[in-house]
């Protein structure tokens, strides 16, 4: 959520009520807190080979995570479909349309995760299942925890997905001569009330 | 028939000038079709076209700017009034400044609306300027501007040609159409 400013105190509330139903919901104890200013999830897609970056600008994060104990460690997310923004508004509207994202019908995309685990370091790698327009696939996403300072941490992700595997632009958009079938998704989270090193 | 026309042109410059005049033609012709289609992926396909021709129009058109500064351009018809000659120097110069500035024109615009220009779906472009919306608005009417101050002066260039061979009988045509001789 890197516009929180923009949002009136109402969606403020609205915001923190389905965060905390997302969190009830999915039984997850929030140990630690996302600090969605600044957070952000990202996406490069190609079009003619030109790199297109985009952004989702409302989502809500639950992350769990103790490296000491790592079994326990769990993370969802729930992504604002509607949010997206590609810099210019003709592509913001049509990439909600039912050939892409569909939003009248699924209006968001999830991640819940399964299992975590080290890559040795600052290192580690989360599996999951990640649903978009309905459609549900594992992925795995390798990303880099840097502690800060305050109990502070920056998560740092990155994964590529095939759009139409999703299906994700339908029909005349499927041509991924013109718009690329992989598209990167990147994940920036800064956490708080990160468990004291051991 | 004036014997000082009845030069021509090099070939180099003679196959720039068509070659530049076709690609121009295209380019022209597709900004026209493309700009108000809906988004389809027919139309992210033009718009790259577009400024790959814009790119080859540029570097073409610096040859041949070097070309004509290094090979000395063939005379005129004596009969021709100093007014004219005038007018035929300076329309030239105005001619090869838009083909050089009209593409660096369409990648400012490009880059200001925050797409990179990847020439072929190959080379990776830098950006000229950041992205900035106000900006890219001001440069998308700046590029049209000039486009169609440049599709006013081929008219009159055209229409100086064909006065040339069809009034005046000159031959002029013939020292970058060798064929017509």
């Amino acid at each position: 959520m890197t516009n929180m400013k923009g949002l009136s105190l109402q969606d403020r509330h609205a915001g923190s009520l389905l965060f905390a139903v997302a969190l009830f919901s999915s039984g997850l104890a929030p140990a630690q807190s996302v600090v969605t200013e600044k957070s952000e999830v990202h996406f490069v897609s190609k079009q003619m080979n030109v790199p297109v970056d985009g952004a989702f600008k409302k989502f809500t994060a639950a992350v769990n995570f103790d490296p000491s104990k790592l079994d326990a460690a769990k993370a969802q997310f729930n992504v604002d479909l509607n949010s997206v923004d590609l810099g210019l508004p003709e592509v913001n509207d049509e990439v909600k349309k039912p050939d892409w994202f569909n939003t009248a019908k699924f209006p968001s995309a999830t991640f819940a995760s399964s299992s975590l685990k080290s890559l040795g370091g600052n290192k580690y790698e989360v599996a999951g299942k990640l649903t978009i327009k309905g459609v549900i696939k594992d992925v795995t996403v390798p990303f880099t925890l840097t502690p800060q300072a305050g109990g502070n941490a920056l998560v740092e992700g990155a994964f590529p997905i095939k759009r139409l595997d999703y299906k994700v632009g339908e029909g005349s958009w499927s041509d991924t001569d013109t718009v690329a079938d992989e598209v990167l998704i990147k994940v920036r989270l800064q956490l708080s009330g990160m468990p004291a090193a051991k | 028939m004036d014997p000082f026309v009845n030069t021509q042109y090099t070939r180099t410059a003679i196959s720039l000038h068509w070659l530049i005049a076709l690609i121009l033609l295209a380019g022209f012709s597709l900004g026209l079709y493309m700009h108000d289609l809906p988004l389809s992926p027919q139309k992210l396909k033009y718009y790259s076209w577009h400024k790959w021709i814009g790119i080859t129009i540029f570097m073409l058109g610096l040859i041949r700017v070097g070309w004509r500064l290094t090979h000395r351009a063939p005379g005129l018809p004596s009969s021709m009034p100093q007014w004219q000659r005038k007018a035929a120097t300076a329309s030239h110069v105005l001619l090869y400044v838009l083909i050089l500035i009209i593409p660096i024109s369409g990648w400012l615009y490009s880059s200001a609306s925050g797409v990179p220009v990847v020439y072929l779906k190959l080379v990776p472009l830098p950006d000229l300027v950041a992205p900035d919306k106000a900006l890219a608005a001001q440069l998308k009417l700046l590029h049209k501007t000039l486009n169609f101050s440049l599709a006013a002066l081929v008219f009159l260039h055209i229409a100086a040609a064909i006065k040339h061979q069809f009034a005046d009988r000159d031959g002029l045509l013939t020292r970058m159409l060798p064929i017509l001789k």
